[in-house]
Order: C-alpha cells, then structure tokens, then sequence
C-alpha cells in the first residue's frame, strides 16, 4: 500500500501555519453540518419514518421520547432525551441551512466564479451569517406557532 | 493510493478514473436534495407534528410518498459520495476498507428502511374512525 514508503515529493504544511479566515471555517463547517446530517439527520428521518408506519402508539412514543413526555410522571430518561431531543432539533436546523447555503456557494464556485479574495471572504461570512439567521428565525417560528 | 511516485506507477496504482463520476453525481444529487430535503423542511414546518393521524395523511398522500422515496434515494446518495471522502481523509490503513464497507451498509440499509417505511404508509388500508379518511 502505499503511504508508507518515504516520499521526497513537496507537502502541504500542517493546518496549524495558517491563520483562520471565514473561508476556512466555512470549509470544514461544510464538512461537519454535512456529517451531522449525514449521521443524525438521517437516523432521525428513518426512526421518524418507522414511527409514523408502525402507528399511533410508536409515534406517540417517538414523540414523548424526542419532544414531550405527556404522562403526568416522566422518567428520568425522558427528561434527558426531551432536552436532547430539542437541542439535536435545533443543531440539525442549523446544520441543515449551512450545509444548504454552503452547497449553494460551491454550485458557484464550480462555475469558477467567486475566487477573488474580497468576494470569497464576503461570501464566506455571508453563508455562516445566513445558516445562523435562518435557524433562529426558524425557530422563533416554530415557538411563536406553539404558544 | 500512488500519488505518482515511480513506485506508485510501477504498481499501477494511479487514479482510479472515477473521480469525476463521483464529482458529478455529488453535484447532481445536490440539486435534488435542495428541492426534495427544501420541500420536506417546510413540510415539518407546517405539519402538526404531534398529530399521528396528520402525519399519516400527509406522507401517504401519493405525491408525497413519491417524493419521499425520491428524496431517500437522493440523500443516501449524497451522503454516501460525502462520508466517502470523511473516510478516505481521515481513516488509513486496513481500517478504511473496513469502514467503506459498513458506509455501503448503512446506506443500503438505511434508504431500504427508509423505502419500506413509506410503502408501509402509502399502501396501508384506509382505516375508518376519527381522523382516517
């Protein structure tokens, strides 16, 4: 295999030379939203799908484990897994609009337009902002819906 | 695998030509997922969560369905290509090979479920009684 022989050809310098910049962080945050749904999102979307087959009492429980536990005495468990539940909501809301708008910029960037210094540091910041709005104006939708 | 090294060239382990395949279809399945995971999101936006019977309705609506069996085929697809490339970065050795197997387990698994769920849904009897159609 090959990896392990010695190899006199030029490397990269390691990650830690360079100073951050948005289009770095933009980089390996396509990376870690794309994972994040990659793994929990689309468990979630497979565990939801099964309960919605399975019937009104599997869903019921789907929903008391991921959301909110009706019954008049919730187990420990269920405290915990309503609080998580929420916060993975919210993570894969989050990981959803970067992964979503971070595509977009690459579909741009695919046409070759875009790598001008300025315009790549513009955009980059523009895309983290924009991930982060549309996850909190998404949820204060969905909380001003529940109230 | 042969980066270009004499070596490398020797063994016969240089591109494996299906670098632009993989570019393409991670491209290609992109734009579905922005349709199919864009209608999906404002779906559950707007869907009474908590509602079994809603929910129900909703997904095995025939439109619906379909959309839903399209868009597990096109995000396992994607997320196929991408963990792909997680692995090949991050995973070296004997271990990769391994991890690359259960990466096409889980997403043959993982889609099948998926598939089977919403045939489940889409093709049950109509049940009569307060909140079946």
């Amino acid at each position: 295999m090959a990896g392990n022989e010695t190899n006199a050809r030029p490397r990269a310098p390691h990650l830690q030379v360079y100073k951050w910049g948005p289009a770095m962080a933009v980089s390996i945050l396509h990376r870690a939203s794309g994972d994040g749904l990659a793994i929990v999102g689309a468990l979630m979307f497979l565990w939801w799908l099964g309960a919605i087959a399975a019937g009104p009492d599997a869903y019921a429980a789907f929903v008391a484990c991921v959301w909110h536990d009706p019954s008049p005495e919730i187990t420990l468990f269920h405290q915990i897994t309503n609080i998580l539940g929420k916060v993975v909501l919210v993570g894969l809301t989050w990981a959803f609009f970067q992964h979503l708008f971070s595509g977009l910029r690459h579909l741009i960037l695919d046409t070759g337009a875009g790598y001008e210094l300025k315009t790549n540091k513009l955009w980059s910041v523009v895309v983290i902002a924009a991930g982060v709005s549309a996850t909190i104006a998404t949820w204060l939708y969905i909380m001003a819906g529940a109230l | 695998m042969g980066d270009g090294t004499q070596l490398g060239k020797v063994r016969g382990l240089g591109s494996a030509k299906h670098g632009s395949h993989h570019w393409l279809q991670q491209r290609l399945t992109a734009l579905g997922n922005i349709l199919l995971v864009g209608f999906l999101f404002v779906s559950l936006v707007r869907l009474p969560l908590g509602d079994h019977g809603a929910v129900l309705r909703w997904a095995a609506n025939p439109l619906v369905a379909v959309a839903l069996v399209l868009l597990l085929v096109s995000v396992f697809w994607h997320l196929r290509l991408g963990l792909q490339v997680l692995i090949e970065d991050y995973v070296h050795g004997p271990m990769r090979l391994l991890a690359l197997v259960l990466l096409n387990f889980y997403v043959v698994g993982g889609a099948a479920y998926g598939i089977f769920a919403i045939a489940r849904i889409a093709l049950a009897p109509v049940t009569a009684g307060p909140g079946g159609m």
